[in-house]
């Protein structure tokens, strides 16, 4: 059967396909349409998998983990700073490794289309001492989920699957494979094997070290490794991961004349590249993301081959690659084309209007023009935008969660009024736990949680604290008399600045609750809503 | 046989949208296709992209390259003026002359539609009185679509149609109904 599918979905259709028990998932871009995929498989064919989302990557991989204890086979997904969030369970799972077989998705963004950074996740991978694929098409990636889950079962260790933004938001047509059955319910018994104590852990880690030679030849074998070399002598030979194999393959439509390695799977295939060295004079590292494959292979090759990239200058050192820039690396001339146009202007997004974020500024902004040395830290998420014109009122977007910790951390240090924006979503990802160390020491700040009851950026998740914020507040100890709801709509102005100027004077910790539905899910309720009495009519 | 198409917009005008029912008219045709589109953060009020390939041979990059597309289907005119380095020399540009202005140093309308027309060929639509006449404001993506779709030689206009059907079918057959009209009316545009 062929099915024209996202980049994202062909994973999730993929993992589907080979027996997946549960998808374990923070939104995140460009990763998200993966776990939103299973959402709607489920709910059309009653499929029995989990698939709620997670409050954060973390507890997301610690999910999949009991699964995978349980004997089940378990997907994590995340975008690459999600990985940073669930590092630490990561990290441990390939010292525990797994019953039921683990894919940990991870989606990476050259460019930052919708991020704070560039990382490249394929370091994890190597820090964990895992093994690692990353797909260069979407059927690539389908057919990837099968042999991922399979390696994993073989090898009793995670697979880290590494996708980027333009592979994860492209479509082509994918065909599927008939579906496998689930993994029965047979959790770990009779070993001591995931109780990470020291002593078990040495142990642990020994044999992980002990199976990276198996590791090795996998990928060296790998039948998404693909290495042509004509017999002889040439000036340029090039490895190219992933999805940049097609850029380069765009570059020669009649076929690529030197010898490339296609490279789909890691750790880096040693043996392959020393063939190629013998070969070239120089081989260029095409890799979108961080120069990962340049910076091992520029030490294990014989020096007379000259290793260029990233790292050298023939390619950006950051950014997200394409055809062309691959052209001009390689010498070939790009198609002729015409010049930019003059008359166009920068269209940054901003936020929509009648968004309630929108009076959560306009109020902060009237009130602080009375504080000429306000500070205001911000946090993950559309109310990102509130450091854009009109508005400009942030000083800082961190990390999720950054905004309470970070103004805590200036007033400790004596800023005054220290004022702290975060959303519903991030708020429960990774904000409470800092609130906890506000509350603690009744830090003299202000924390907005501007509530829209949905994780709005990524498309309208739902948000795992919805209903229960006030609750959360008090249970972390956050006194009631400095605890208060307000209705973010420009006819409430006064009552929300005045609540906003209050909490300000008062020198202990606040949190203030603007309350409204994200304009862009009440839209789409009210079309659901008006469709669904149009059909029982 | 290859077609090279760029999208653009503004987040909300339904460029998605335009990109998906040619991706499924090509799926039905049984061609290979690339399509590649940007989510997050970009769609909220800012320029958006879209490109998508569609070919009888296997398709190499999801992206297309500099000098390369051959139609640029604008919802925008600034936002289709923009791409105009992907065209290739006899490539077509058809948009909406209709500017979406929300920002403050939006270019002068004059001067953008007279860039535009540095262009080998040019169709300028007024999607947007098109619509009001015709009682279809909310389906001007597929007048424009439906313009358009005489510079897809690689899709047949039937099945344009038949994937507007597929894809809003779970929209009810008024929503149908004025989108295949919205197609008729655009492609039948002077």
């Amino acid at each position: 059967m062929r099915k024209l599918l996202l980049g994202d979905e062909a994973i999730a259709q993929g993992a589907i396909d080979a027996g997946l028990s549960g998808v374990y998932a923070y939104p995140g871009t460009p990763s998200t349409e993966i776990t939103e995929y299973i959402q709607g498989y489920c709910a059309a064919t009653g499929a029995k998998l989990h698939n709620h989302w997670c409050t954060n990557e973390k507890t997301a991989m610690e999910a999949a983990l009991g699964m995978s204890f349980a004997g089940k086979r378990a997907l994590v997904c995340m975008k690459h700073v999600g990985m940073n969030v669930a590092a630490d369970p990561f990290v441990n799972s390939s010292i525990t490794g797994v019953n039921g077989g683990i894919v940990v998705l991870v989606a990476d963004d050259p460019l930052m289309y919708s991020s704070q950074d560039e990382q490249d996740t394929r370091f994890y991978g190597k820090f964990a001492m895992l093994p690692i694929l990353e797909p260069s098409t979407q059927q690539e990636a389908y057919d990837m989920m099968s042999y991922a889950y399979n390696m994993s079962e073989s090898l009793k260790l995670p697979v880290l699957m590494r996708t980027v933004t333009r592979l994860a938001h492209s479509r082509a047509v994918i065909e599927m494979q008939p579906q496998r059955e689930q993994n029965s319910l047979n959790p770990v018994n009779g070993t001591r094997d995931w109780v990470l104590l020291p002593a078990i852990a040495r142990r642990r880690y020994a044999g992980l070290i002990e199976r990276q030679p198996e590791i090795r030849k996998l990928a060296e074998e790998s039948p998404f490794n693909m290495f042509k070399a004509p017999a002889k002598r040439f000036q340029i030979g090039a490895v190219a991961c992933g999805n940049t194999y097609n850029y380069l393959s765009e570059c020669y439509p009649d076929g690529i004349p030197f010898p490339v390695l296609k490279l789909s799977q890691y750790p880096v295939p040693q043996g392959t590249v020393r063939t190629m060295a013998e070969q070239c004079d120089s081989i260029m590292i095409i890799e979108d993301g961080q120069p990962f494959v340049e910076e091992q292979l520029a030490g294990i090759l014989p020096t007379e081959c000259r290793i260029i990239g990233r790292l050298t200058g023939e390619l950006p050192r950051q950014g997200e690659l394409n055809p062309d820039i691959i052209r001009v690396a390689l010498g070939l001339d790009i198609l002729p084309h015409a010049d930019v146009a003059q008359h166009v202007a920068n269209r940054p997004p901003s936020l929509c209007q009648g968004c309630g974020h929108r009076s959560v500024y306009e109020a902060i902004n009237l009130v602080l023009k009375d504080y000429k040395d306000a500070k205001v830290f911000g946090d993950i998420g559309c109310y990102t935008l509130g450091a854009l014109p009109p508005y400009q009122a942030l000083d800082s977007t961190v990390d999720m969660g950054a905004s309470i910790t970070m103004a805590k951390g200036a007033a400790d240090a004596g800023v005054f009024p220290a004022v702290a924006i975060i959303g519903d979503s991030t708020f429960t990802h990774s904000g409470m736990t800092g609130l906890l160390d506000a509350v603690n020491e009744n830090a003299p700040i202000t924390v907005i949680i501007s509530d829209n009851l949905t994780t709005a950026m990524t498309g309208g998740q739902d948000s795992a604290g919805t209903n229960k914020f006030e609750a959360i507040c008090r249970g972390l100890g956050v006194d009631s008399e400095h605890l208060k709801v307000v209705v973010p709509l420009p006819q409430n102005m006064e009552e929300i600045t005045r609540t906003l100027r209050e909490e300000i004077e008062y020198k202990g910790l606040s949190v203030i609750i603007p309350r409204r539905e994200c304009i862009q899910t009440l839209t789409r309720k009210a079309k659901q809503k008006a469709k669904n009495q149009g059909n029982e009519n | 046989m290859k077609t090279d198409i760029v999208l653009a917009g503004v987040g909300g005008q339904g460029i998605l949208s335009i990109a998906t029912v040619i991706g499924q008219a090509a799926f039905k045709e049984g061609l290979y296709i690339k399509q590649a589109e940007v989510h997050g953060m970009s769609q909220r009020g800012g320029y958006v992209q879209a490109t998508l390939r569609i070919s009888d041979k296997p398709i190499a990059s999801d992206l297309i390259s500099l000098g390369q597309a051959d139609v640029i289907i604008g919802m925008e005119p600034m936002e289709a003026l923009r791409n105009r380095e992907m065209l290739s020399e006899n490539g077509w540009i058809i948009t909406s002359s209709n500017p979406l202005v929300n920002i403050k140093d939006y270019p002068e309308l004059e001067d953008i539609y007279r860039e535009l027309r540095e262009s080998k060929n040019v169709i300028l639509i007024d999607t947007n009185m098109i619509g009001s006449e015709n009682k279809m404001v909310k389906a001007v993506n597929m007048i424009l679509l439906g313009a358009a779709s005489r510079a897809l030689s690689c899709v047949s206009f039937e099945n344009i149609c038949d994937s507007v059907k597929t894809i809003f079918a779970s929209k009810g057959e008024a929503v149908i109904d004025m989108n295949i009209r919205a197609l008729e009316i655009g492609r039948n545009c002077k």
